[in-house]
C-alpha cells in the first residue's frame, strides 16, 4: 500500500541575491507502508529539502506530496523528524525533551513516565535523565533526539543524516537498534544519508539523487534479508555500483542533462 | 622492534586493571578532588579579588591627603575616602541618606519594572511576528533617538515635580534597550528548534511559551541589565534638574552648599547601588536559566 506519494514536486529557493535556484526538479516517489526508504546523494542534491517538504516545514513550488492520500499540511508528530543538528531544547533536561511531544499528544502522566523510561533505556542513556543537552556529547545528544522522535510513535519517521556525527561503533549499534525498533513497531522510515553502506545495511529501497538541479536519478531495491552481511557479494556489488555511479556524477562537475518528462 | 619499545611494553605488562563498577569509579573520582579550603580561606580569596578596588581607594586617600601640600583647596576639590565616609555617617545620623537612597531605588525599580512589563512582551511580539514588527518599528525608531532628558521639560509640565515625572524619564530611558534585546532574542531563535517544536505537535501558543520565550531569555536579561544601567543615568539627570529627594537631588543640593564630600558620597552610592542591582540580576539569570552558560 502506498503511504507517501511525491508527484511532480519541484522546489525553487531564492538566494540571498534574489536569484531563483531549482533545489528540486520534478521529483516522483512512492514509499510503501512500513517501508524503510533511504535517500542518498552528494551534498546539495536536495535530500534535506525533500525531507523538509515531507515534514511540512516548506511548501512545494510545483507538484504534490501526499500521505495516505491526503495532502501534507502543517508539521505534526505523525511525521516526527530527527534532525542532523539534534535540535534538542537546551532549556529542557533529557527527560523533559522526551516528554515534549508526549505532552503535546496529551498522553497521561503515568504513561509518559513509562514511555520516557523505555526510550531512555533503549538509547542507552539511563542515569542522564536530568542532564541538560549542553552536558552531553554529540553522540548522546543525537540519541536523545532519536528517542524523542520515537517516543511520540509517529507513523512516519523522517531522519536527516541522524548517525552522521556518531563514532563508528555507536553508529552501527544505533543502526541495529533502529532496525529492531522498526521491526517491533512497524513504521515508515524515510532516511536521508550520505553513507551508501548505511543505506544498504538498513533500507528496503534507496533513492539516488543528483544535484543541480536536485532530482531523483534512480531507485534501487535492496533485495536481501536482515540482518545484512556487508561482505555478502550482492551487497558488495550493489555498494560498488552506487558508489561508482555517484563518483562519476561528482567528478563530472557539470549538471547532468535534465530529462524532460511527459508530465512537465 | 626498537629496544625501548620492547622495554616499555614489558614494564606495562605486569600492571593490573583498576576499578570495576561505576560506583567505584565515582568514588575514585571523588577521592581525586582536592579538599575544600576552610571557610576563612575562601572568604579571604573572595576579598582578594577586590585588590584593584582596594588599591584604588588607597591611592585616592594618599593622593588627597598628601596632595594638600601642593594643590590649594584640594580638600574641597577632592575629599579623601575617609571624609566621604564620615559624611556618610553624618547624613545617616540625620536620616537624610536612607531617605534619598530609598527614593532613588524606588524610582529606578518602579520605572525599569514597568519598562520590562511593557517592553518584554512588545519586543517578543515584534521579534516573533514580522508583520507586527514592520508596523511598530517605524514608530519605535522615531521615538527612540529622542534623548530621555529632552522629555524633562514636557514631563514636568505634565506630571509636575515629583516621583511620577522622574519615573517617566527613567522608564523612557530603560524601555528601548529592553524592547530591542527582547526583539532580537525572539527573532534569532534557532529555526531548527521551532521546527522541532512544530514536528512534535506544538501549536502557536505552545511554541511561544516552550521555544520562543525560553530561547529569548538570555537576551531579555541582557536588555534588563542594560536598561537598569541606563535607568540610573536618567535617574540622576532627572533628579539633578528637578526633584524633591533622591541621590541626584542630594548631589545637586550639596553643590549649592559647596559640600564636595556629599557630592562624592552621592556618586559613590550610585556606583555601589548599580553594582549591587547588576549582581542581583546576574544571580536571578543564573537561577532562571540553569541551562545557560552564565553571563
Amino acid at each position: 500500500m502506498i503511504q507517501v506519494e511525491v508527484a511532480g514536486v519541484s522546489k525553487v529557493h531564492l538566494t540571498i541575491k534574489g536569484e531563483a535556484l531549482l533545489a528540486l526538479h520534478d521529483v516522483n516517489l512512492q514509499v510503501m507502508n512500513n517501508e524503510f526508504f533511504s535517500i542518498v546523494g552528494p551534498s546539495g542534491c536536495g535530500k534535506t529539502t525533500l525531507l523538509n517538504l515531507l515534514a511540512g516545514f516548506e511548501k512545494p513550488t510545483r507538484g504534490e506530496l501526499r500521505v495516505g492520500g491526503k495532502l501534507i499540511g502543517k508539521p505534526g508528530w505523525e511525521r516526527a523528524v530527527v534532525f542532523q543538528e539534534y535540535a534538542l531544547f537546551p532549556w529542557y533536561t533529557v527527560e523533559q525533551n522526551l516528554r515534549y511531544g508526549l505532552r503535546r499528544k496529551k498522553i497521561p502522566d503515568a504513561e509518559q513516565k513509562r514511555l520516557v523510561e523505555h526510550y531512555i533505556a533503549l538509547v542507552g542513556l539511563r542515569g542522564f535523565e536530568s542532564r541538560y543537552p549542553r552536558e552531553l556529547s554529540g553522540g548522546m545528544r543525537q540519541r536523545v533526539s532519536i528517542a524523542r522522535a520515537l517516543a511520540v510513535n509517529p507513523s512516519i519517521l523522517l531522519m536527516d543524516e541522524p548517525f552522521a556525527s556518531l563514532d563508528i561503533q555507536t553508529r552501527e549499534y544505533m543502526q541495529d537498534e533502529l532496525l529492531k525498533i522498526w521491526q517491533r513497531e512497524p513504521k515508515t522510515v524515510i532516511f536521508v544519508t550520505h553513507s551508501i553502506d548505511e543505506a544498504i545495511r538498513l533500507s528496503d529501497r534507496i533513492a539516488i539523487m543528483a544535484p543541480r538541479p536536485g532530482r531523483i536519478e534512480e531507485v534501487k531495491l535492496v533485495d536481501a534479508k536482515r540482518p545484512r552481511d556487508p561482505t555478502d557479494p550482492r551487497m558488495v556489488q550493489l555498494a560498488a555500483e552506487v558508489k561508482n555511479w555517484l563518483r562519476q556524477r561528482v567528478s563530472e562537475n557539470e549538471p547532468a542533462p535534465v530529462t524532460e518528462q511527459a508530465a512537465s | 622492534m626498537n629496544e625501548d619499545t620492547r622495554a616499555s611494553q614489558e614494564a606495562l605488562a605486569g600492571q593490573p586493571p583498576r576499578g570495576t563498577s561505576p560506583e567505584e569509579w565515582a568514588k575514585l573520582a571523588a577521592s581525586m578532588v582536592p579538599p575544600r579550603p576552610p571557610a576563612w580561606r575562601r572568604v579571604l580569596a573572595k576579598i582578594a579579588h577586590f585588590w584593584l578596588l582596594v588599591a584604588f581607594i588607597a591611592i585616592w586617600q594618599l593622593a588627597s591627603v598628601f596632595g594638600q601640600n601642593f594643590v590649594p583647596q584640594l580638600d574641597v576639590m577632592l575629599p579623601p575616602p575617609t571624609a566621604v565616609f564620615s559624611a556618610a555617617l553624618d547624613l545617616l545620623r540625620r536620616g537624610e541618606l536612607i531617605t534619598n537612597i530609598l527614593a532613588s531605588l524606588y524610582r529606578v525599580l518602579l520605572a525599569v519594572g514597568a519598562a520590562g512589563v511593557i517592553g518584554i512582551p512588545l519586543g517578543l511580539a515584534m521579534g516573533w511576528l514580522p508583520r507586527f514588527r514592520a508596523a511598530v518599528d517605524p514608530l519605535l525608531e522615531f521615538v527612540r533617538p529622542i534623548p530621555p532628558l529632552a522629555w524633562i521639560p514636557l514631563s514636568i509640565l505634565w506630571f509636575g515635580i515629583g516621583d511620577t515625572q522622574i519615573v517617566y524619564i527613567i522608564f523612557l530611558a530603560a524601555f528601548f534597550p529592553i524592547v530591542l534585546s527582547s526583539m532580537a532574542g525572539a527573532r534569532d531563535i534557532d529555526p531548527y528548534l521551532v521546527r522541532a517544536g512544530l514536528s512534535l505537535g506544538a501549536g502557536p501558543g505552545e511554541l511561544f511559551f516552550t521555544v520562543v520565550l525560553p530561547g529569548a531569555l538570555p537576551n531579555i536579561f541582557t536588555g534588563l541589565r542594560v536598561g537598569l544601567g541606563i535607568g540610573w543615568m536618567a535617574l540622576v539627570a532627572g533628579e539633578l534638574v528637578a526633584a524633591p529627594s533622591g541621590l541626584g537631588y542630594m548631589i545637586n543640593n550639596a553643590r549649592t552648599l559647596f559640600r564636595s564630600d556629599y557630592i562624592l558620597l552621592g556618586m559613590v552610592l550610585i556606583g555601589a547601588l548599580g553594582l549591587m542591582l547588576d549582581f542581583i540580576m546576574r544571580q536571578a539569570a543564573r537561577f532562571v536559566m540553569p541551562w545557560h552558560k552564565g553571563q
